[in-house]
């Protein structure tokens, strides 16, 4: 081991991570080989590295052999590198100057069943990552100021709690969503599990609360088309949709909704019964207001209809508005734009779409509520008669290798279930008979609620359905092996309600390019990390709320929309916050080609003409390298990531194998 | 002795490391011939790198990024994609053949598609035998 003064001291720091990583890889081996390597003056194995006892031990040999230099060779540094970059600055080494080296997820755990290959790999990973760390240079973080505004995606319940969280701290919160009122689906339902409180009664007030409170400027109608900036400093564009209702004016009192001659399906009751194209949305809409629907007036057809201007006594309605947009800026955003049940028509699950009285639980809800299509009362629609036999069959369009092979994470189960138990609660000489592949009720309640099911008599039948087919009547006939009975049944019923699973809603692709946020393998959008970062995303800034990170139920979106409100409530109190230091330099070999002026995705280059060389504004630039890989003279470097410090990576690459 | 594939990858920081974790925590086995150096974008990977690899040792060489549309820098992959292209003609005339080298889109969530695909190349690489560069350098 060289102990030379002005060299470089590296220390190597192997971790066991209990077995995950010593089980299969011979740590001790690494360690006594990384010895051997030029400029490494110590080496550690511990059985837990980023334990307390596991960095102090580092911060231990960084003191005693006053070194220059860390190597870590334990997990991932996707969610380990901020845990040993600050174990380094306490202990008084930059932060980049700690090299991270994955043995486990790319090592240990790729090549369980061959410990020698494995240990031969890591002694390799261990060694690329000694070349790399003796060219580590150290990088200072600019501090950045973090505007105290907040924009909000979707004010669903998740996004109107993050809201609210954050209004009552005194931030000012932009609330955009894109229907015109807030609510989100919470709105529509009946009766919430495992309570069956009513929906609307515990949500309505909840949206005044939101409207009333004067931090949060709620944008209705409206949608976030582009985001520009970075952590504390974005730009947010904001398209607002033409209601053709001028908002002072009107009071939602719905005289245009009344008087206006167009029937189109009312969305909100899932197009069970008709409204207006001018209409409001429903009784309890926040905010109050009308809005009209052009494709579907009259007037896009160009006729000169005005039963909506002659309805409105206070001459709200106005023709004339745009579509416009706003630009806000915002230290933080909070993603809560909700996700939508499966729709069964594009594959006619069990013949929906065909069979008139096969419905959606969804489509159910909206029956079975006292504000809805047929004020409470279940009826089918072939022959509006009240069905006195009904089948739910849960996991449509969840579970399945053909539609989505994710569970809705039992949120469906107890959907479905609950709508059952409501109508048997309130009609019990109806018969339910329930079909599912397993129950999932996991949390407070849901259990019990499970058991109540069963005892009012709601008949559990454990099997997919494999077809149902209607009969002249109307009637239909669920065909189903029951694989508890072990035999096939045929259960004729009056409706069939499709328990539908939660699938990401169209438009999540857009928010997930707008935003750059990866999508799991579900097509919902990924949170940092599956459980310690739930809320946060890999975008310093951006958070997520609620069931666009996967199924969720409300107890769960609201906490998540809280989660998300106190993760950026942390940047906004604090004021600031620091960039990472690996950004674009260029030296005065530059020959002034400005090819990385066209690469930069960013803008960030510009080339100054009478100096003949180009110029970077760090402040834009984030980092990605690209315009380094084009310079032809290797005058542009990107910090962290030079020529030299990846190239001694791949020199290094192979010795063992 | 059995000829291994030595397989050079170069993943970008937020798409495709994040995939071969994934490969890692859900242990889908792939050869131990594979060597991962992660750069923030596959923008970053110089054709030099690249050269080095085959240099150095490698087999074949796979650069990895974000599908398109979804790079975290907007659209360093695709700086890459050209790359690519151009380093394969480079290396078909050097005769190392090009398919040697590939570029491969890999997200977060496809850890079993980072699997897959190191599996399959390793096994191309294999048909196609070690790099006539080796024997040169030896």
């Amino acid at each position: 081991m060289g102990e030379k003064e002005g060299e470089e001291r590296i220390g190597v720091f192997v971790c066991r991570c209990g077995v995950n990583i010593g089980g299969v890889v011979d740590c001790d081996d690494v360690a006594r080989y990384a010895a051997t390597l030029p400029g490494v003056v110590c080496t550690s194995v511990n059985k837990f590295t980023c334990s307390d006892s596991g960095q102090a031990d580092i911060q231990e040999h960084i003191r005693r052999y006053n070194l220059n230099r860390v190597v870590v060779a334990a997990c991932t540094p996707k969610t380990h590198e901020p845990t040993f970059r600050v174990c380094c600055e306490e202990a008084g080494l930059n932060q980049y100057l700690l090299e991270f080296v994955n043995i486990r997820d790319q090592c240990s755990w790729m090549h369980i069943w061959d410990a020698e290959g494995a240990t031969k790999k890591a002694k390799d990973l261990v060694r690329m990552g000694v070349y790399r760390a003796k060219l580590l240079e150290p990088l200072e973080e600019s501090e950045v100021a973090v505007n105290p505004n907040v924009v909000v995606i979707g004010a669903g319940v998740a996004g109107m709690q993050a809201a609210m969280d954050l209004g009552d701290m005194g931030f000012h919160v932009y609330l955009v969503e894109k229907e015109p009122s807030i609510g989100g689906r919470m709105a529509r339902f009946d009766k919430v599990f495992p309570t069956n409180d009513c929906s609307i009664c515990i949500l309505g007030p909840k949206m005044v609360e939101v409207a009333r409170n004067e931090n949060i400027e709620i944008m209705s109608y409206s949608e976030v088309v582009e985001v520009a900036g970075f952590v504390g400093n974005f730009e947010v564009t904001i398209e607002h949709k033409p209601r053709y209702i001028d908002m002072d004016k009107c009071n939602g009192c719905a005289q245009c909704a009344e008087k206006c001659p167009v029937e189109v399906p009312y969305d909100f009751n899932e197009g069970f019964g008709t409204r207006g194209a001018a209409y409001v949305p429903f009784p309890q809409a926040v905010p109050l207001r009308a809005v009209i629907d052009l494709e579907n007036c009259l007037r896009s057809e160009g006729k000169e209809c005005k039963a909506c201007i002659k309805a409105c006594d206070r001459d709200a309605i106005d023709f004339s508005q745009m579509k416009r947009y706003s630009k806000v800026k915002a230290g933080v955003i909070i993603v809560a734009p909700g996700s939508v049940t499966y729709d069964p028509e594009q594959r006619n699950d069990y013949g929906y779409g065909i069979y008139d009285n096969v419905i959606t639980t969804m489509e159910f809800e909206r029956l079975l509520n006292a504000a809805g299509p047929t004020e409470g009362h279940v009826i089918r629609p072939s022959d509006c008669k009240e069905p006195m036999r009904l089948g739910f069959i849960n996991c449509v369009g969840s579970r399945d290798v053909k539609t989505n092979v994710h569970c809705s994470g039992g949120v469906c189960c107890m959907f479905n279930m609950k709508n059952a138990i409501l109508l048997k609660e309130k009609r019990p000489e109806i018969s339910c008979y329930l079909f599912y592949m397993d129950i999932r009720a996991p949390f407070r309640g849901y259990e019990e609620f499970y058991t109540r099911a069963r005892e009012i008599g709601i008949r559990f039948i454990r099997g997919l359905p494999s077809e149902v087919i209607e009969l002249e009547n109307g009637n239909l006939v669920i065909r189903v092996e029951d694989t508890l009975k072990g035999e096939v049944r045929n259960i004729e019923v009056d409706l069939v309600v499709l328990g539908t699973g939660i699938v990401p809603h169209k438009d999540i692709e857009k928010i997930s390019k707008m935003l750059k946020i990866p999508r799991a393998a579900d097509g919902l959008l990924m949170e940092a990390h599956p459980k310690l970062g739930p809320v946060d995303t890999v975008l310093g800034g951006v958070f997520v709320a609620g069931s666009v990170s996967g199924p969720k139920d409300i107890p769960f979106a609201v906490a998540q929309g809280s989660g998300a409100a106190s993760r950026a409530a942390r940047l906004l109190v604090v004021g600031k916050t620091k960039i990472e230091g690996i950004t674009a330099a260029s030296d005065e070999s530059c020959i002034g080609c400005g090819l990385c002026v066209d690469v930069c995705p960013y803008g960030a280059i510009t080339l100054d003409e009478k100096e003949n060389r180009v110029m970077i504004v760090e402040a834009i630039c984030k980092g990605c390298g690209t315009c380094a890989a084009t310079c032809p003279v290797g005058a542009m470097e990107q910090r962290h990531f030079k020529n030299k410090q990846v190239e001694a990576q791949v020199k290094n690459l192979f010795a063992f194998t | 002795m059995e000829f291994e594939p030595k397989i050079v990858v170069f993943c970008c920081n937020w798409c495709s490391y994040a995939g071969a974790d994934l490969a890692g925590v859900s242990r889908y086995q792939y050869p131990p011939g594979v060597r991962i150096v992660r750069v923030m974008c596959s923008g970053r990977v110089d054709p030099v790198f690249i050269f080095d690899a085959f240099e150095n040792g490698a087999d074949g060489v796979i650069v990895t990024g974000c599908h398109p549309g979804d790079c975290h820098y907007v659209s360093g992959n695709l700086k890459a994609e050209q790359r690519v292209g151009n380093t394969r003609k480079a290396l078909e005339y050097l005769g190392l053949g090009a398919e040697r080298l590939r570029l491969e889109w890999i997200s977060a969530s496809e850890g079993m598609k980072f699997a897959e695909v190191m599996q399959e190349f390793t096994e191309k690489i294999k048909e196609l035998g070690p790099s006539p560069l080796k024997s040169r350098f030896k």
